[in-house]
């Protein structure tokens, strides 16, 4: 099973675990990725997510089906923020069963790493003293 | 031929806007199509790299474009 979502509302990791629900599975593994406060020493007032929804999602299924052939996992599901964030919330969740716990682990960090590189959602942070789309430039 | 380019994150900042409308020779590739876009946007050449979709997929270099093809310039992503 999967499921890819991008959301422009709170996420929420107990709907990502229901979405995975599978009694054949044994382990479960979750990411959850936070806006932190500060890059390198600067402090972070807000992020704000950009998306191209109708690719980002077909990268994110994409990014899903790979998993599961790559790695013994059933289920995966994948949810996006986009919009502005403050610090302390939820931009990313990852869900991922498998009947082995060593599968989802494994499983897991692939799709975060990959969904990175490959999802064409872009992050602006803004500082104090200004803003920088992040990754933009060398 | 006339295609609709869609810009994203700091892509629109350098158009001054989220999508162009604009007149290209026929035939062309995505590497003609890129050239062609720096000389007008000379800011892309400084991002650490972008990526051209056609119709919601990654294009490599080689790619055609046809009239009608939605364009996205991808600047480097950075969800998660």
């Amino acid at each position: 099973m999967i499921e890819v979502k991008i959301s422009d509302t709170t996420l929420n990791v107990t709907a990502c675990i229901h979405a995975t629900a599978d009694n054949a599975c044994g382990g479960l593994v979750t990411f959850t990725g936070i806006v932190r406060n500060k890059t390198k020493d600067k402090a972070v007032i807000r992020l704000e997510y950009e998306c191209y929804e109708p690719m980002a999602i077909k990268e994110m299924e994409k990014i899903a089906e790979t998993a599961i052939q790559l790695f013994a996992v059933k289920n995966v599901c994948i949810h996006h923020r986009t919009g502005t964030l403050q610090v302390g919330d939820i931009a990313v969740i990852i869900a991922i069963n498998a009947p082995h716990r060593e599968a989802a682990f494994d499983a897991c960090r692939y799709v975060i790493d990959t969904l990175k590189q490959t999802v064409p959602i872009w992050k602006k942070e803004v500082f104090e003293d200004g803003e920088e789309w992040v990754a933009a430039h060398a | 031929m006339k295609i609709s380019i869609l810009a994203f994150g700091i892509v629109k900042e350098f158009f001054k806007a989220p999508f162009l409308n604009i007149e290209l020779d026929d035939p062309m590739t995505v590497a003609d199509f890129k050239q062609q876009l720096e000389s007008k946007y000379p800011e892309l050449k400084k991002l650490q790299s972008y990526m051209i979709a056609k119709n919601e997929e990654y294009a490599d270099d080689k790619e055609r474009l046809n009239q009608g093809d939605v364009i996205a310039i991808i600047p480097p992503v950075s969800g998660g």
